[in-house]
């Protein structure tokens, strides 16, 4: 293991990039498979490597309570032993030649990630196809990889971060699928049998609405066909849709909750709100504005009063995560157990003065000239790219987005902004959640 | 191939430039010769305040100013402090580097140290500290590490001890930052889309005017051989055991070390020496299959780290929650002594290069760690020591695998550490 080096904030942004022009309608190939597969390709021959990224239709929206972590542990375990591969097989493939590739699930889709040089990009390819199409769960594998998740949810429980947001989302969220961690609980996670892993696999993993992106030194025709060797025959007629998610009951009051954890040093704060869809038309609005509050420069207004004249925490600042769903919009920091109260006071005055002030004018330039200064640094990567790829598709954006997204990002006004802030943040009715000492 | 430029200039600041023209993008790094290292007991964790402090403002550059101006051009920019060096780094637009050059020729001499913005800033590092101490493995890594060394300043964290974060003065930071942020203590490396001429020009025209300083001091402390295993407990919160086993392992500079990567890549999984760019999983290395396939433990990682001193070639273990911490070490000094006794296969180094390689070309996926690799192997080495690597690990034998791990993987020369948790309480619904 790597000594770890300290630093001065957080570890900076996943860094990324392409070549010289944003991606495009004219350097895009976007393909539907004739099973449903959309497959975006990209190609940049800057570097011998070549990334995968994706999804398909299947998580834990599909689950009981008495199953949680059904879909997550499914993914887990698709590696572990397919038809043709044992475990040990699969990983001597991949590791062998360099490369990478991992599944997790979410509220609604599985994703996988992948990486490896170019010249076995068709391995890779193979490897994905058979562990979604194939995977035989092997009982030995399986019994293995629970102990290590009832580790991980063992760690997870000493970990102040973990369940100071676990405990945030089950007040923002109560009564709705978002409610759930998807990694499950300990008994949850005992009761998962094999049948009921097969029978997720077999009802819910298939072609409808899975996305793939393909980005690196690869022609977009060849990673095309590629795709379309080892998934096109994929088929699971009685694939289901998406079930509606119920209406969100909003908070009629703040409501705090603390998770005591004995022994910690710090404690882990998590305050805030349900934020925005990702397709919501004032996202960009509440985005920009969540920059200003919690983002810019040394983390925003948050980062300034909590720790720049404060002293209170290393780490405090703001963020939105907008999907299918309502996301949250939330404020975290880290903070000795005796300053809980004070950092507290001083994040919720700040929301107050965000809802009741918006932002200036100078303010928003700033988070604007910053979002599409930023964007060719988020485009740098393979994985930047393919990810980028991967929210097109998802959320309907149009191969045109990133081309776009200057002009979206300097169309929106401080007025927009602090109706976004209105519409979602009301500092009488926040989630608080704390987990510590 | 892209083209590199390495001058010195008059007042010793090394310069190392790389084109590439790949991205719009342009990633400037500089490094200071001054970490953890040179740090006496007192004053453990000055180097890594300092670089807060580095944010702190100048007065061209206040700090208020400092991370909206970056930000408003869209870049990205960050430091790090570790054992040997500390690092500050700009990726920006191409057209916007010029703010970043400037601002590091500045702070190389006219940072502030306001002693009321170092008030808030000792709380902001105690509090970084306190985070890390949250962590079970952060409370074992600490104790291991003062283990393996009990003269030898790499004894310490980088973060420091909290009872010198509480008592440093104004006066003992600021000497620090003008002591050891001269131009002769620091090298300036960039990368992407310039051209060598005119970024050597700019950078000539801002950091010419730099004077030199005496020739910084370093704390020398050797350590002494290793006494024995030591062996150390750490007790606290939660279920979970953790056991380190830490080796003293050669310096990045010793030939040693390639073999030990070849070596560590067999055992523990591919190492990955990027800071920007990922890593490949480690499901078929011989201690996962000795260890997690067994179901001794859940998980296993390890491998060391390029320093200019040894450092440690450690081995971290989760251990099974059916199992015992001392199962899980015999199991490990099983596969130590298979790889002492029995040469690899020339099929298993083979494999590690290969893996190596996809790393690399993973790494150069991005400008900014690019820009990274040029400084940091400055640090303990020279760049050559990047530019030939894939070669020199090409060069590993069998028996050179065979021979460092009778070297170094002695059970005398290690220290095992186990984190032993308070209780098993309930779940957390």
């Amino acid at each position: 293991m790597n000594k770890k080096s300290q630093t001065s904030r957080r570890p900076a942004r996943s860094s990324s990039r392409t070549v010289n022009s944003l991606p495009g309608p004219d350097d895009i190939t976007r393909t539907v498979l004739p099973d449903g597969i959309a497959v975006l390709v990209r190609s940049n021959f800057a570097s011998p490597s070549v990334v995968i990224s994706g999804y398909i239709n299947a998580g834990s929206i599909f689950e009981t309570d008495k199953k949680l972590g059904l879909a997550d542990f499914t993914a887990t375990a698709l590696m572990r032993g397919t038809r043709r591969r044992s475990f040990q097989k699969i990983y001597d493939a991949i590791e062998s030649v360099g490369a990478n590739l991992g599944f997790n699930s979410g509220t609604h889709t599985t994703s996988f990630n992948g990486r490896s040089l170019a010249e076995d990009l068709p391995l890779l390819l193979d490897l994905l196809a058979d562990s979604l199409r194939h995977p035989v769960f092997p009982e030995e594998q399986i019994e293995k990889l629970r102990a290590q998740l009832l580790t991980s949810l063992a760690v997870r429980a000493q970990d102040t971060s973990d369940m100071a947001s676990m405990a945030f989302d089950k007040i923002v969220f109560a009564g709705h699928p978002y409610s759930r961690p998807d990694d499950g609980y300990p008994e949850t996670i005992r009761a998962i049998t094999l049948d009921d892993m097969i029978n997720f696999h077999q009802k819910y993993y298939g072609p409808r609405d899975m996305a793939i992106s393909i980005v690196g030194a690869i022609e977009p025709r060849s990673a095309v066909d590629q795709v379309a060797g080892v998934l096109g025959s994929w088929k699971n007629p009685s694939q289901p849709e998406q079930p509606p998610l119920p209406a969100l009951n909003p908070l009629s009051e703040t409501t705090r909750r603390h998770v005591p954890i004995p022994g910690k040093m710090q404690t882990d704060i998590y305050l805030g709100t349900a934020g925005p869809l990702r397709k919501a038309p004032e996202y960009m609005a509440a985005s920009l504005g969540n920059s200003v509050l919690g983002q810019f420069g040394m983390m925003g207004r948050i980062g300034d009063v909590v720790r720049e004249q404060s002293g209170l925490a290393y780490y405090a600042y703001s963020s939105l995560s907008a999907g299918i769903g309502p996301g949250s919009w939330e404020v975290s920091a880290g903070v000795n157990s005796a300053n809980v109260d004070k950092a507290i006071d001083l994040i919720r005055e700040e929301i107050q003065r965000f809802v009741a002030e918006g932002v200036s004018a100078e303010e928003l330039a700033d988070s604007q000239a910053n979002f599409t200064g930023r964007l060719p640094l988020s485009l740098e990567s393979n994985m930047g790219v393919a990810n980028a790829l991967i929210n097109i598709e998802r959320y309907d954006l149009g191969l045109d987005y990133y081309r776009r997204y200057a002009d979206l990002v300097r169309s929106v006004t401080p007025e927009q902004v602090a109706e976004a802030a209105r519409k979602y943040l009301n500092p009488d009715r926040l989630a608080i959640a704390t987990a510590g000492s | 191939m892209p083209s590199l430029t390495r001058v010195t200039l008059d007042n010793g600041l090394k310069v190392l430039l790389k084109e590439i023209h790949t991205a719009p993008l342009i990633s400037s790094w500089v490094w200071y010769r001054i970490g953890s290292k040179d740090e006496p007991t007192g004053k453990t964790g000055i180097s890594h305040w300092c670089e807060h402090m580095q944010f702190k403002g100048t007065p061209q550059f206040p700090s208020s100013l400092l991370d909206k101006a970056i930000s408003r051009e869209g870049g990205v920019w960050n430091a790090f402090t570790f054992l040997d060096w500390t690092t500050y780094f700009e990726t920006m637009p191409v057209d916007k580097i010029d703010l970043a050059l400037r601002l590091e020729a500045d702070r190389m001499v006219h940072c502030i140290y306001d002693p009321k913005e170092l008030e808030s800033e000792r709380m902001v590092v105690i509090s970084e500290r306190e985070g890390d101490e949250n962590e079970p493995l952060f409370q074992l890594g600490e104790a291991v590490q003062a283990a393996a060394f009990r003269v030898h300043p790499y004894h310490h964290e980088v973060i420091g001890d909290k009872s010198d974060l509480q008592t440093m003065t104004r006066d003992d930071l600021y000497e620090h930052y003008r002591t050891y942020y001269i131009p002769n203590n620091a090298v300036m490396a960039v990368a992407g889309d310039f051209k060598v001429k005119s970024m050597l020009a700019r950078i000539r025209e801002l950091f010419d005017g730099t004077p030199d300083g005496p020739t910084p001091p370093r704390l020398v402390r050797p350590e002494p051989p290793s006494p024995g295993e030591v062996r150390v407990t750490v007790e606290g919160p939660g279920e979970t055991t953790y056991l380190q086993a830490a080796y003293r392992a050669p310096a990045a500079s010793d030939p040693d070390f390639f073999a030990m990567s070849v070596l560590d890549s067999l055992l523990a999984g591919p190492a990955n020496l990027n800071m920007f760019g990922g890593g490949i999983s480690n499901k078929t290395s011989r201690l996962y299959r000795a260890l997690v396939e067994k179901e001794l433990a859940v998980s296993i990682h390890g491998g060391s780290a390029a320093t200019i001193d040894p450092f440690l070639d450690s081995v971290t273990l989760t251990i099974h929650p059916q199992r015992k911490a001392e199962e899980a070490l015999a199991a490990l000094d099983d596969e130590i002594k298979r790889v002492q006794d029995k040469p690899v296969s020339a099929k298993e180094v083979a494999r590690a290069i290969k893996q190596a390689r996809a790393i690399f070309a993973y790494g150069s996926e991005n400008i900014t760690n690019q820009a990274f690799w040029l400084g940091y192997a400055e640090m303990f080495a020279t760049y050559d020591w990047f530019l030939t690597y894939l070669d020199k690990l090409s060069a590993v034998s069998p028996q050179d695998v065979q021979r460092v791990a009778q070297k170094y993987l002695l059970t005398q020369n290690r220290v095992v550490g186990t984190y032993i948790p308070s209780g098993a309480e309930g779940d957390d619904e």
